[in-house]
């Protein structure tokens, strides 16, 4: 893979990116696109149209609704965004993408950064494409990203799922057991929002409300490829203009 | 089948009414003779019938393709437990218990299910005797669970696992549907299993709505449900590879794993699967031209992965690891009522896709794959078996796509009153899912059913006997879902 000084792997027809949003399309009065969305993530209406990549599982359900065609998911991959509110896609305005760590941060991981990965809730679906990272075909070896066993060897926490109540303490104990300074980075909408069971009184609406996030990942789950952009945006580690 | 129960195919429905409720004695008597008489049990749970307890079971006779349903309704907060002479109810009667509050007297070993801090663990004491705990976070990229071992050095004379932690309350919330949630919430059931769940829950519906979906989205979905098996099962191969330190067949699996995967996005733009399925077929038609693109892709990945996954049955130090390692007898895989490749790996030939077949597999038959060994190599061995079937029937079905729509325009609207089980075979194993719709049509109950719930105590059972440290082989060959049990 020559990613990410060449070009990326490709993506599959349907491959559901970042929306894109026509709102001069949007007719008065019509919601048929928030109605159809399973976590609520859409935002407003007509030119104040907006989607919570958040809270966003890239199904296509707003997209089949919409007579319009008002919002398409486009085949950007890079989702990845430093706050909540970066996650915020709103018509007609460009996205905030993560930006990279300080220097001071990135000095220290910026060529090493290993990870502990704490499943929390999660399908096993964001965990896998976490995983497969460090497969052959992807490698994050080569940026020197490394998921560890011990979080007395991690630089940072991944987390994917919702945050359960049973994993509360054993996450935050996790978290505790890294040594300072560290980085939090929530894969995937559930470990960002609760994704589809945010509001359920078992689980804690994703990471952030355990754990100081530092960078955010959308997707149900998100591509490796998404993943991998978004670690190594933080890490200062793309090209520029990528 | 015994008279008691009412008896329908896969995915038929009933009206409730028609399912006779009886007294706890007669439901203990009929329910433990249709086990001496070669029946399973698929699914047992419990159901708030007024202000009362009511108990539903559904059994499986695989020879003739039958699933029977029987009820009973408590008139005490407790019933004598099957499970001392029926062990393969033994979780669904913790659950039961956990749920609706009521004890199954007798009980060997009661706890809850889903509650994995509020529990003691079974104990070995003795000279030398020690305890070893496991997780829930893991030393992996890995869903959390608890495991407790009695150890004497290497020896496990017990492993008790203890889940719960993934427990995201899906079945609670499934209550009061079909909603806008309700797609999701299956397909991140068990998020590896999206379109065995997906499609188990679909069938559901449309059984209910007597809605049939077209013939070309009957395809499509053997056709992703199989990819989902292939992707898995070679990725576990490699795990399993990976679990014995031989690199070789661990790095090319993961990668081929991947090249799976990539197949299912060609379907509908995700890896795992979602936004595929939906009641009344499938939301995206594969045209010809990426029909045959998928199908080149497939025999590329399907050749490589024979070339890896032989490098296993070549290798000594493997087979060295893989057999004799974590035995399931077949007796016990029967008693416990294991499912899925654990089950056909101790030679128990069952397969949803066979005994029950639904959509696709009523037309295209695929061979049921045994291996008669119950140990790690069986189930590698199973797998493997699987993989080819699975690839000559992904490769038949595109090269044959019925030139039909991909969804029934008839809105899939569920009867009310009635109660439907569902099975699919997932890559693990039987999925069940059981619907009762109320007054409306909606959901008063949705039952799920992961192969998973089986199979935990297989593994259990796997590990006596046998060393600690074969515990990581040993779980993976079994690979069950954490999420999928906990729900």
């Amino acid at each position: 893979m020559t990613y990410p000084d060449g070009t990326p792997p490709a993506l599959p027809a349907h491959f559901r990116g970042a929306p894109e949003i026509d709102a001069a399309k949007c007719p008065d009065g019509c919601a048929v696109c928030a109605e159809a969305c399973p976590t609520d993530a859409i935002t407003g209406a007509g030119p104040n149209i907006g989607i919570d990549l958040g809270r966003c599982l890239f199904c296509p359900e707003c997209e089949a609704a919409c007579p319009q065609g008002t919002i398409r998911f486009g085949s950007d991959y890079r989702l990845a965004a430093r706050t909540r509110g970066d996650l915020q896609s709103l018509a007609g305005e460009e996205r905030k993408l993560a930006e990279r760590l300080d220097d001071a941060l990135r000095r220290l991981f910026g060529r090493s950064l290993k990870l502990r990965v704490v499943s929390a809730g999660d399908c096993n679906a964001c965990a896998s494409d976490v995983n497969v990272l460090s497969t052959i075909g992807w490698d994050i070896g080569r940026f020197g990203i490394e998921i560890v066993a011990s979080p007395r060897h991690a630089d940072g926490l991944l987390v994917v799922g919702p945050v359960t109540e049973t994993m509360r303490l054993a996450l935050r104990k996790t978290y505790d057991a890294i040594p300072d300074p560290k980085i939090v980075i929530a894969v995937g909408a559930c470990a960002i929002s609760g994704g589809i069971y945010a509001g359920h009184p078992e689980q804690h609406d994703g990471a952030a409300g355990i754990v100081p996030v530092d960078c955010f990942i959308p997707g149900c789950p998100p591509h490796p490829l998404t993943i991998l952009d978004g670690v190594l945006r933080l890490l200062g580690r793309l090209p520029p203009g990528a | 089948m015994n008279g008691a129960f009412l008896v329908r195919r896969n995915a038929e429905p009933a009206l409730l009414d028609d399912v006779a409720v009886v007294r706890i004695t007669q439901f203990r008597t009929a329910l433990l003779d249709a086990i001496n008489d070669e029946c399973r049990v698929v699914s047992f749970f419990g159901r708030r019938n007024g202000d009362r307890i009511e108990l539903v079971a559904v059994v499986a006779e695989d020879a003739g393709g039958e699933l029977g349903f029987l009820r009973t309704v408590l008139d005490a907060p407790r019933f004598e437990s099957l499970t001392p002479e029926c062990p393969q109810v033994h979780l669904f009667e913790r659950e039961i218990a956990e749920q609706f509050g009521v004890e199954p007297a007798g009980h060997p070993w009661l706890k809850p299910v889903r509650d994995p801090m509020a529990t003691k663990f079974f104990r070995v004491e003795g000279d030398e005797v020690h305890e070893v705990g496991v997780g829930p976070v893991h030393a992996g990229v890995i869903e959390p669970g608890h495991f407790r071992f009695q150890c004497h050095g290497e020896h496990v004379f017990h492993l008790e696992i203890a889940l719960g932690y993934q427990h995201r309350g899906i079945e609670r919330a499934l209550a009061g549907g079909p909603s806008k949630k309700t797609i999701p919430m299956m397909e991140t059931a068990a998020g590896d299993t999206t379109i065995g769940h997906t499609l188990a829950y679909c069938q559901a519906v449309e059984g209910l709505a007597g809605v049939k979906p077209p013939a070309r989205a009957h395809a499509l979905r053997g056709i992703a449900l199989e990819l989902e098996r292939l992707a898995n099962h070679t990725g576990d191969l490699g795990a399993l590879s990976g679990d014995v330190a031989y690199l070789p067949a661990a790095s090319f699996c993961g990668r081929l794993r991947g090249d799976y995967l990539n197949l299912t996005a060609e379907l509908c733009g995700s890896r795992f699967g979602r936004g595929f399925v939906r009641p009344g077929g499938v939301q995206f038609d594969l045209p010809a031209e990426r029909a045959g693109a998928v199908a080149r892709r497939l025999d590329v990945a399907t050749r490589d992965a024979a070339a890896a996954i032989a490098l296993l049955w070549q290798t000594p130090t493997v087979m060295e690891r893989f057999e004799s390692t974590g035995t399931v007898e077949t007796d016990t895989c029967e008693e416990i009522g294991m499912v899925g490749v654990a089950a056909r790996a101790c030679g128990r030939g069952i397969d949803v896709r066979h005994d029950f077949p639904f959509g696709i597999f009523r037309f295209v038959h695929v061979p049921v794959m045994t291996a008669h060994h119950g140990d790690v190599n069986s189930r590698a061995v199973v797998r493997w078996l699987e993989i080819q079937r699975s690839a000559e029937f992904v490769a038949e079905q595109l090269a044959m796509l019925p030139a039909t729509p991909v969804l029934a325009a008839a809105p899939v609207r569920p009867a009310p009153g009635c109660i439907i089980a569902s099975l699919t075979e997932g890559w693990r194993g039987e999925i069940c899912h059981v619907a009762i719709t109320g007054d409306d049509g909606r959901f008063t109950r949705y039952k799920i059913t992961d192969p998973s719930f089986h199979n935990w105590f297989g593994l259990a059972l796997a590990l006596r006997g046998g060393e600690i440290s074969d515990f990581p082989l040993c779980n993976k060959s079994f690979n069950l879902s954490y999420c999928g049990h906990d729900l």
